[in-house]
């Protein structure tokens, strides 16, 4: 007997808190954020800057391990500056529609 | 205390339910509160998970025998240990863990990611929960553990082979792995149900793939230790169903990991990667349908239950949900971006996903083989261990090759100069090992000569990369520091050459005979002679039964000196099993000198006697692949801060 009131007990724990949220009001909306479309365009962008970014740091990186010639490096680097400055310029085209 | 457990399991099953309904409703109705109150369910069905997982193993400890499952897997004389090992030694139990896991890891993924992903996490908890609401179903309806008896005075007790330390760690390990191939497919699902397929679900679930990747391997390695010094025939894995069960999932989400930096550098494979997920999530649950339904074979004793059917529709249900979730969302998964040259890093990991690929769909075709031909001829046909071993070398050597080129080869493109003059060091490395180890006459077996040089091919590619990248960097600190996941990769290889060059070794040479032998009788083998000096009948009796173990005792010298026991036990609760000597010679290199009671026919024995060569390193590769994954997974403060303002900025 004594087993199933600790059970009782669990379970009503379980309630309190899954009905917090309802019963802790501080005033908030209650509906939830969607991102806009703008949102995305511009996580997709910073995504993209990210990871140029990332690649040329890398990139330099292998350079100066040796792992990559001045050949190959000068044959990858312009086009990584490139991707990384058209994203940028397009944050900053998306910004100025503002 | 039964009513609590079972309690416990009705209230676990009814918030799951609710984390899965309320959560589904609150992310199609966008209602906050209604999906934080889903997620607090989700966090509160693991605590009533906990408390019932308490109250079984308080049981187990007691002995408290009303408990049927405490009767069917523990006796009076098992210590507390090999008693609470009981926990997962039955379907029920493992079952529960399952349950406790599972809720434990998707409480901790969603209050971790509350905030970075909200929009995200609203769909997540509902999958999860979906999954949780399946086994806690199980576990109330169909495998209670909490089902009661009148007392009795004694169990069954635990099957003495898995009476052992490594199966106090292997299976929690194991269930570590396979349920937490659920939070990166929860996390996938609910990229695709909210839309949101940007880089973030893969950040968030990276760390927990690689904790799962690093539990199933690191269990695999555990429970392949276990077969070989417990099971007694001599080799550490069999590729039985239960054993592939757990390598399957773990080669997908190895391919998973791989493909997954190709998203993040390159932004392709969207809809590969959440294959891969789905897949590796999918054959966890396949892996334990097929044990546990009885259709195959396996050497494993808890493989026949009611619970494959109920496996099976979950399997069936899961994958429709994930094919249909793909199918709708391919739009948002298309890559923006192609593969630029076939010969870059992209490419290596594009190659090394299809053998891994093909490899797990070989092996699933192994299992499944039997099944179809049951179903269709009414025969069930076996596939045997040349079929998988055929195949490991066919697209296992490949692989390790691929693991010693992909990191000289540049992202986007490398010149095949600029590629040759890098591969020039592990190439000369690799050629020097072959033609050594020809000469000096371990160039007999093909396939080992050939995972010998490529292991020295990937292992010096690693030197390499480690040496160039300290020149630059100034310390090894620094530049592990710098990339914890690269460097934490490397030691991963690492781990794999140990691995790969321990399997050759034990497979490929050493030896493997029988000796009848009188005591005072000697015999020579591979260096060795050794010496059998007679056996002692041990009997002794428990509540539960009686048990005679007839133990040989042996000597050798040679290569080493030392003496050594082995066991034949009969016992007649429990029937019969082996212990087996092992004597591991590290001043030669980590060789075994291995030997199993085969035949006792009075003072006469029948002995078998292995040496395995270099055995010890696939142990050893285990604990460098946990270092490796560890320090790959090691929490980024910095990529951490990176999300969160780049979220920021994006919403500002």
């Amino acid at each position: 007997m004594i087993w199933l009131v600790v059970g009782a007990l669990v379970a009503v724990a379980a309630v309190v808190l899954v009905s917090l949220p309802f019963l802790l009001d501080h005033g908030e909306s209650d509906e939830l954020e969607t991102p806009t479309p703008r949102a995305e365009t511009r996580l997709a962008l910073i995504e993209e800057r990210d990871r140029s970014l990332a690649a040329l740091k890398e990139l330099e990186f292998d350079h100066q391990t040796g792992k990559i010639d001045d050949a190959d490096y000068r044959a990858l680097v312009g086009p990584l500056r490139r991707a990384a400055a058209s994203s940028l310029q397009a944050l900053d085209a998306l910004d100025a529609q503002d | 205390m039964a009513d609590l457990g079972r309690a416990a399991l009705v209230v676990s099953f009814g918030l799951a339910l609710y984390a899965c309904v309320a959560g589904t409703l609150a992310a199609v109705g966008r209602q906050r509160r209604l999906a934080d109150s889903a997620r607090n369910a989700l966090i509160a069905c693991f605590g009533s998970t906990l408390v019932a997982s308490i109250v079984l193993a308080i049981a187990l400890v007691r002995h408290d025998f009303t408990f049927v499952y405490v009767a069917n897997h523990t006796s009076r004389d098992l210590s507390a240990v090999y008693s609470l090992t009981a926990f997962w030694g039955g379907e029920e139990g493992s079952l529960l863990l399952w349950l406790l896991v599972l809720t434990g890891y998707g409480a901790l993924a969603v209050a971790l990611n509350r905030r970075l992903l909200r929009d995200l996490i609203v769909w997540v908890v509902p999958v999860i929960g979906g999954v949780a609401t399946f086994f806690a179903f199980m576990l109330f309806a169909v495998a209670s553990p909490f089902a009661t008896e009148t007392r009795q005075l004694d169990g069954a007790g635990l099957v003495p082979s898995l009476q052992n330390p490594y199966m106090v760690a292997h299976p929690p390990m194991l269930y570590l792995g396979y349920v937490g191939l659920t939070i990166p497919f929860a996390f996938a699902a609910g990229a695709m149900l909210s839309g949101q397929t940007d880089e973030r679900w893969i950040v968030a679930t990276r760390r927990w793939t690689l904790v799962a990747w690093m539990f199933l391997g690191f269990g695999q390695i555990l429970g392949s230790h276990w077969a070989y010094v417990e099971v007694g025939w001599g080799g550490y894995y069999a590729w039985d169903p239960v054993e592939n069960a757990a390598l399957m999932p773990w080669l997908a989400a190895t391919a998973f990991l791989h493909s997954v930096m190709i998203q993040e550098r390159k932004g392709m494979l969207k809809v590969w990667n959440m294959v891969l997920v789905a897949f590796a999530f999918e054959l966890s649950l396949f892996g334990t349908f097929l044990t546990r339904s009885g259709v195959v074979q396996s050497i494993h004793s808890f493989s026949r239950s009611s619970i494959g059917g109920w496996f099976l529709g979950m399997v069936v249900a899961s994958t429709a949900f994930a094919v249909a979730l793909i199918l709708w969302r391919l739009p948002l998964l298309k890559a923006r971006t192609k593969l630029e040259s076939p010969i870059s890093r992209e490419a290596a990991f594009l190659y090394n996903n299809l053998l891994f690929v093909a490899l797990t769909l070989t092996i699933f075709w192994g299992e499944i083989f039997p099944i179809l031909t049951q179903l269709f001829q009414g025969i069930s046909r076996t596939i045997g261990r040349p079929y998988f071993d055929f195949f490991l070398r066919v697209f296992g050597l490949p692989l390790l090759l691929l693991m010693g080129i992909g990191p000289l080869v540049a992202w986007r493109r490398s010149s095949v100069r600029g590629l040759l003059r890098t591969l020039a060091w592990p190439a000369a490395a690799a050629v020097v090992t072959g033609v050594a180890l020809t000469a000096v006459g371990h160039g007999t077996s093909r396939p080992g000569l050939i995972a010998y040089t490529f292991s020295a091919f990937v292992f010096a590619t690693i030197v390499v990369e480690v040496v160039r990248g300290t020149r630059v960097t100034g310390s090894l600190f620094t530049l592990v520091s710098r990339n914890r996941r690269r460097y934490g990769g490397y030691i991963v290889h690492a781990s794999v050459v140990l691995l790969a060059v321990g399997i050759a070794a034990s497979s490929t040479a050493g030896a493997n005979v029988f000796r009848t032998l009188k005591p005072g009788q000697s015999t020579r083998v591979d260096g060795y002679t050794v010496t059998y000096h007679g056996t002692k009948s041990i009997p002794s009796v428990t509540e539960s039964g009686t048990t005679v173990e007839h133990r040989a005792f042996l000597s050798f010298t040679g290569r080493a000196t030392g003496s050594m026991t082995t066991s034949q036990i009969d016992s007649s609760t429990l029937g019969p099993s082996r212990e087996v000597g092992i004597y591991s010679n590290w001043r030669d290199g980590g060789t075994d000198l291995y030997t199993i009671n085969s035949a006792q026919n009075g003072q006469t024995i029948t002995l078998q006697i292995l040496v395995k060569p270099l055995v010890n390193l696939i142990w050893i590769a285990g604990y460098v692949f946990v270092f490796g994954s560890l320090v790959a997974l090691w929490p980024d403060a910095r990529e951490q801060r990176r999300l969160v303002s780049r979220l920021a900025f994006a919403r500002a």
